[in-house]
């Protein structure tokens, strides 16, 4: 379910079936266990590290070694709410330029004992908004970006 | 301005949701869309104005062809590219802490 923010803004919300303090760690440090694999920015992901802290960093980390950090811990308030920059270019590059970084925001409240309503909100879109002219092209050779969207979805479903 | 909720009601469609994803790759005619979708040409047609009316896709001549590409103008596009990942990205978020919740 999705709803409309402000303009630049893209709100989404999921209910899980655990404990408020289960879902943001498996959000926050098990971020590899459920990230999209075809969402990475490189293509040879081996692991997903997510620094569990104010100024800490979220990177990738290729089979080489490589480490492409492409996010920075924002506000770390477990098992509450967490904000990160989104320190991605229009051309899946990484943005060194904080000003033209957009930010997700996601908030945790339990609903029960096992229950958690998770709410995200990547805002600040418009920092993206003048490379999107290039984006239709670079997105292209993102190559599955798509293709893997409808395998989560039906991930999710079966 | 609700281009952006046009936007959205756009995309709420399969096939038109499958034509927007298959322009993210570059411009394509409305034949190359058609092709292999279980829908008609004209049928293409109709969805592509709907996305055309919604800011998410824009059109122009080349040779004696019509050129459907993402509209890189506005923010419509972006909103719509994100708001489809989160949900995609918080459903594998859901399964993933479902199934694992089971073990012990």
């Amino acid at each position: 379910m999705t709803t409309q923010a402000a303009d630049t803004t893209v709100r989404a919300m999921v209910m899980v079936d655990a404990p408020v303090e289960r879902a943001f760690s498996v959000f926050t440090e098990g971020m590899g266990t459920w990230w999209p694999s075809t969402h990475h920015i490189a293509q040879d992901v081996i692991e997903m590290v997510f620094e569990p802290r104010v100024g800490g960093n979220i990177y990738d980390r290729t089979a080489d070694g490589t480490q492409i950090r492409w996010a920075r811990v924002l506000a770390y308030d477990p098992p509450s709410s967490l904000v990160f920059s989104w320190d991605i270019t229009s051309q899946f590059g990484i943005e060194t330029d904080p000003e033209k970084t957009s930010e997700v925001a996601v908030t945790f409240t339990a609903e029960g004992p096992k229950r958690t309503r998770v709410v995200l909100e990547h805002s600040k879109l418009d920092a993206h908004g003048e490379g999107w002219e290039q984006h239709r092209d670079a997105v292209g050779s993102l190559d599955g970006w798509q293709v893997g969207l409808d395998a989560f979805a039906k991930a999710a479903v079966g | 301005m609700n281009a952006n909720g046009d936007a959205m009601a756009a995309l709420g469609d399969a096939t038109r949701r499958a034509i927007f994803e298959r322009l993210v790759d570059g411009p394509l005619s409305v034949g190359a869309i058609a092709e292999g979708m279980p829908v008609s040409r004209p049928a293409v047609s109709q969805h592509l104005k709907v996305l055309k009316r919604a800011g998410l896709v824009n059109d122009r001549a080349v040779a004696n062809r019509r050129l459907y590409s993402l509209d890189p103008r506005g923010l419509a596009g972006i909103r719509a590219y994100f708001d489809q990942f989160w949900n995609q990205a918080l459903g594998a978020f859901k399964t993933a802490i479902e199934q694992t919740e089971e073990q012990p």
